[in-house]
């Protein structure tokens, strides 16, 4: 698995890093940044998919297939 | 070197003689049919919105008024959210519903940008705030808050043997007015003005604009004065930061300093205060959720998420630009969108149990701080001041119920949160 972060649709609520910090981090204005090269750890995968779901302009991608 | 006296009085006398704008018809009085006539100033919507926008997103899902000059009431979902992503269609230029349009001429920066800039100016005077307001920044003040939330509980007065306090009036109010008081820079001695200053601007949309502007005043005399000192005395917050920062080359006009320092301080305020009332007000109803966080106190990270949602406290306003069409209504340029994030919150389409509050919520893509370029600065300091002042009452209060349902208060206008909440507390 691995996490995406569509920058167009971004806004900075920060969802992505309170849920999976282990995973988003941010930027010097809040806005989400993929830690690493986003490929999700084994164990990690709920995390992910829980930031993807809580986003609330969509903008966390994950990719099932690595 | 040269004085700055952008912010003198005669100045700004001069700008206040050339204001223009819209005005409209003040009309008031009870609502009877909400898809044609609605108001938020109503006293029913401020008491109970949710029925009301439940059968509106049934029946008419686009509702409308004569009133304000004219507006409409999305409910869907969807549609508020293709409103606040259309910043071609919908202006932002003012976002307090009322009866004066600023003159169109006040585009793109709007009186308290950036909330009230259309793109591109937007985008330059919110990367102005954004560094102040991430997470990390925010977490400076936690600390601080923590300290505060317990100092206002110590300082809670029962004695005379009820055992009874107004958890909105002593103590969600204060905790974002200091915090916020602290940001900008303003004398802790003059918290207790803002909670007028609040009441001001949101409390008075009804009301004749004559009258509303020298409701206004006052507000903006106090910080023309606060900014002024700090051209005197410049210092490490955001009120300095405003004063000195620049854009295209130049710093920045003063209408933009102080419109933007009336931002901070009445967003700050308002919202936060009603979000921590909600919650204790729900908390206080509701025993089984008050003991499963004060058993689990982890458990507070989806409940706040969900009294966010469910009790999401801001409506914003948007302008229409032109003459347009908008699903099965037309709207008229200048006309008014009410555009509610706590509607779009219930909307069964988006969120099972949609009308019900559950505190577990895992998935909750929520639009309580709003969607698309006008994400709520504050978000993170919100949430933190939320999250903090939960922590603190339930660990420190961890009984507590409403003392009389009946006189609870809450607030009239696009912030919605209770005014009065008498609790119990032992």
């Amino acid at each position: 698995m691995k996490v995406q972060i569509d920058s167009d649709r971004c806004q900075g609520h920060g969802r992505c890093y309170d849920l999976a910090p282990e995973l988003f981090g941010a930027d010097d204005e809040g806005y989400g940044q993929v830690l690493g090269d986003g490929i999700v750890p084994p164990g990690q995968e709920q995390g992910a998919r829980l930031a993807a779901a809580n986003c609330p302009e969509s903008a966390v991608i994950i990719l099932e297939e690595t | 070197m040269s004085i700055d006296d952008r912010f003198s009085q005669e100045l700004r006398e001069q700008r206040d003689e050339q204001q223009t704008g819209t005005l409209s018809e003040a009309i008031t009085g009870p609502v009877f049919d909400w898809a044609t006539d609605f108001s938020h100033a109503d006293p029913q919507w401020a008491a109970d919105p949710f029925p009301i926008q439940d059968d509106l997103r049934q029946r008419c899902p686009v509702a409308h008024t004569e009133r304000f000059g004219g507006a409409w009431l999305p409910t869907r979902y969807d549609d508020v959210a293709s409103i606040a992503y259309d910043t071609e269609r919908f202006s932002s230029r003012a976002i307090v519903i009322s009866n004066f349009r600023p003159p169109l001429d006040l585009a793109p920066v709007g009186g308290t940008p950036p909330i009230s800039s259309d793109p591109p100016f937007h985008h330059d005077a919110r990367k102005l705030l954004l560094p102040a307001f991430t997470k990390t920044a925010i977490g400076r003040y936690e600390e601080s808050t923590r300290a505060y939330c317990n100092s206002l509980i110590d300082a809670f007065d029962t004695s005379d043997g009820r055992g009874v306090v107004d958890a909105a009036q002593d103590y969600a109010k204060y905790i974002p007015m200091r915090v916020i008081g602290d940001m900008l820079g303003l004398p802790q001695q003059d918290t207790a003005l803002f909670a007028q200053f609040v009441e001001d601007v949101l409390g008075t949309v009804d009301l004749p604009p004559e009258e509303r502007g020298e409701r206004l005043r006052p507000l903006f005399d106090y910080l023309y004065d606060q900014v002024r000192e700090h051209v005197d005395n410049p210092r490490d917050d955001l009120t300095t930061h405003l004063i000195n920062a620049e854009l295209y080359g130049q710093k920045l006009g003063p209408e933009h300093v102080v419109g933007t320092i009336v931002l901070l301080l009445i967003a700050g305020i308002d919202t936060t205060w009603s979000a921590i009332g909600a919650s204790l007000w729900h908390l206080a109803g509701h025993r089984a959720d008050r003991e499963r966080l004060v058993a689990s106190p982890d458990a507070l990270s989806t409940a706040m998420e969900e009294f966010l949602r469910a009790y999401a406290p801001v409506t914003m306003a948007r302008l229409v630009k032109e003459d347009m069409h908008f699903g099965d209504v037309d709207m008229k340029a200048e006309d008014w969108i009410l555009l509610s994030f706590p509607a779009a919150n219930r909307d069964p389409a988006h969120f099972d149990q949609a009308d019900q509050v559950v505190i577990d919520r895992e998935v909750n893509r929520h639009a309580a701080f709003g969607l698309g370029i006008h994400r709520c600065l504050g978000s993170h300091l919100a949430r933190m001041e939320l999250r903090v002042a939960l922590e603190v009452w339930l660990s420190r209060i961890p009984e507590f119920t409403l003392a009389d349902p009946s006189a609870v208060t809450w607030s009239t206008g696009q912030i919605r949160g209770p005014r009065a909440l008498p609790l119990r507390i032992s």
